[in-house]
């Protein structure tokens, strides 16, 4: 796996694309997720790690509007967009009907992703949960590819939702908690004992929204940085709609266009 | 190429499609999609006298075939958009209309005076419904006599084209467009979102914080459809059609029914391209069917 290093690009100027992406590959992971590989025949867009794309699903009729999808990971050397889903409505579950050689409509890349540690924060914690652990592989990636040692808690409530630890394990050290004790820590992500045994100096978060609030609330606690990615229900994914919004310390702003990424300093979050 | 060149009071466009107020952002966000300057107008977010935050999260909801929203007009006051808004978009080599809206007469009158100042907005759709706020809004849409106050208020102060959007959400909407004429609006576009509602059975909680929010979409378009009809046979002055058009062949059945031109909404958020293809698919329609101009088909569904 090959990922190039993105972070010079200014992401309010990238280029958005409409593309019709083919899928090379749709894996079945642990009965109700799915790993779609997309690529094209042209050179996919630069991407950086939490963006995301708005996907069009055909043929569903509960499914209107586009879905918002992390982008999971870029593959440069294959030129593959890889996306994690997990499966829980008609829509997901018309995706999860793709097969090899199938057209996907995406626009893409969308939002503003994670921000690149500053020179004085070294040790960086990626918190995920669930299929919210998506983004953060790539970022993971990126980061290595920048030269940090990044360390991955991923949690999830039992070990068959637990997904990708091969891929995180390529970029760092790992570390599991599940709710039921089936693999790892039991527990909560904020409970696993690493938070006791090392200092962070940077949190980056994608996940449920209790969790990513309580790894907020731990971050605040302890004086460290912390971005996170939000999910609100979108429509436009551009920022002309205004649906996506969040409460900011500037008023509502879009998730889709201001984030989905956020600095929790900027969030109103009671924490 | 047929003829698609439209006019609306004294509003000059190349083409009859225009985007819909609170689909289409200022244009820019499109801008990697599509040629802005192929557009006939591009009508720009509600705007209001003083910066509202909107309603809270969550204010949308996907229904079948549409979307609940109830973002409650959020943006950031008629200075901030004469100040920084205006001036990076009044160059853009296409109509670019306001959607203006307020709480009261005032506001309206106010807020309409301020872009009438502005050179390169050469019309403006007056929102008298909007179903997300508490106060004014929709409240001046529904009946005729508020409806012809506001519009003979904002009339004088306003000297280009005013364009009123009218609400679904009344008993008889040509009634309401006929005040709206006789008070001096140019033109009536509709329809603005439905009244409607969303619940998550499981929780037992409605879907948008409001509650109620305004339905658009696909599932409106036979709503809308009847509508443009009663409306254009009701009055003189032209119609713009809007509500659920999500390709060409929709967009042919308001002009049909007797839309002089349409807006599309909606369907922005799936394509962020449809407005194009709309075009292109006009013009084809019309040469397939043998017409010279777009005006050859507004009202021509044969009834009899």
């Amino acid at each position: 796996m090959d990922s190039s290093n993105p972070c010079t690009t200014l992401q309010k100027d990238m280029r958005k694309y409409l593309l019709d992406l083919t899928v090379n590959s749709n894996e079945r992971l642990n009965g109700n997720y799915i790993l779609m590989k997309f690529t094209s025949e042209e050179r996919l867009p630069d991407m950086l790690p939490g963006q995301f794309a708005e996907i069009r699903v055909d043929g569903s009729t509960t499914t209107f509007l586009r879905r918002p999808i992390s982008i999971h990971f870029v593959d440069r050397a294959t030129n593959e967009l890889w996306f994690l889903i997990q499966l829980v409505g008609d829509g997901t579950r018309k995706l999860a009907e793709l097969k090899k050689g199938d057209k996907l409509n995406v626009m893409l890349p969308l939002g503003n992703g994670f921000s690149m540690p500053t020179s004085a924060q070294e040790e960086l914690l990626l918190v995920g949960g669930g299929v919210g652990t998506a983004p953060l592989l790539m970022l993971g990636a990126v980061l290595r590819n920048l030269g940090y040692a990044p360390t991955f808690l991923l949690g999830a409530r039992s070990k068959k939702d637990l997904l990708q630890l091969d891929a995180f394990e390529t970029y760092g050290q790992t570390f599991v908690t599940t709710e039921d004790a089936t693999f790892g820590e039991k527990g909560f992500v904020t409970n696993h004992t690493i938070l006791q045994q090392k200092k962070f100096d940077k949190i980056y978060t994608c996940g449920p929204t209790p969790m990513m609030k309580a790894v907020a609330a731990y971050a605040a606690k302890n004086g460290i940085d912390c971005e996170v990615s939000l999910e609100n229900k979108m429509a436009c994914g551009l920022g002309a709609c205004l649906c996506c919004v969040t409460e900011t310390q500037e008023g509502h702003k879009c998730v889709c266009s201001d984030g989905p990424v956020f600095n929790i300093k900027d969030l109103k979050w009671q924490i | 190429m047929a003829d698609l060149t439209t006019n609306i009071g004294k509003l000059v466009m190349k083409n009859p499609v225009m985007t819909a107020s609170g689909t289409f952002g200022y244009g820019e966000e499109f801008a990697d999609f599509i040629d802005l300057s192929r557009l006939g107008g591009i009508i720009v977010k509600g705007t209001t006298l003083k910066r509202r935050e909107g309603n809270p999260y969550p204010r949308m909801a996907e229904t079948p075939s549409g979307m609940i929203n109830a973002v409650g007009l959020q943006n950031k006051g008629v200075d901030y958009f004469v100040e920084h808004i205006y001036p990076r978009i009044k160059d853009t080599d296409t109509n670019i209309l306001v959607n203006v809206s307020g709480s009261t007469i005032d506001d309206y009158v106010a807020t309409a005076e301020c872009i009438n100042a502005l050179d390169k907005i050469p019309a403006i759709e007056l929102n008298i419904s909007c179903p997300n706020v508490k106060e004014g809004g929709m409240a001046f849409g529904t009946s005729c006599t508020s409806a012809a106050n506001v519009v003979a208020a904002v009339r004088k102060a306003y000297d280009k084209t005013l364009i009123v959007k009218l609400s679904p959400n009344v008993t008889n909407i040509a009634e309401i467009a006929k005040a709206v004429e006789d008070a001096g609006a140019d033109s009536v576009s509709l329809i603005n979102t439905l009244m409607g509602m969303a619940i998550d059975a499981e929780k037992r909680k409605p879907l948008i914080s409001t509650i109620t929010g305004g339905l658009s979409g696909a599932c409106v378009k036979p709503i809308a459809l009847r509508m443009v009809w009663q409306v254009a046979k009701a009055v003189k002055i032209p119609v713009v059609g809007l509500g659920g058009i999500m390709n060409a062949t929709d967009a042919i059945e308001f002009f049909l029914a007797g839309a002089s031109a349409i807006e599309i909404g909606t369907a922005n958020f799936i394509d962020p391209t449809v407005t194009i293809k709309v075009i292109d698919g006009i013009n084809d329609y019309l040469e397939r069917h043998g017409f010279k101009s777009i005006r050859d088909i507004v009202g021509a569904l044969e009834t009899a």
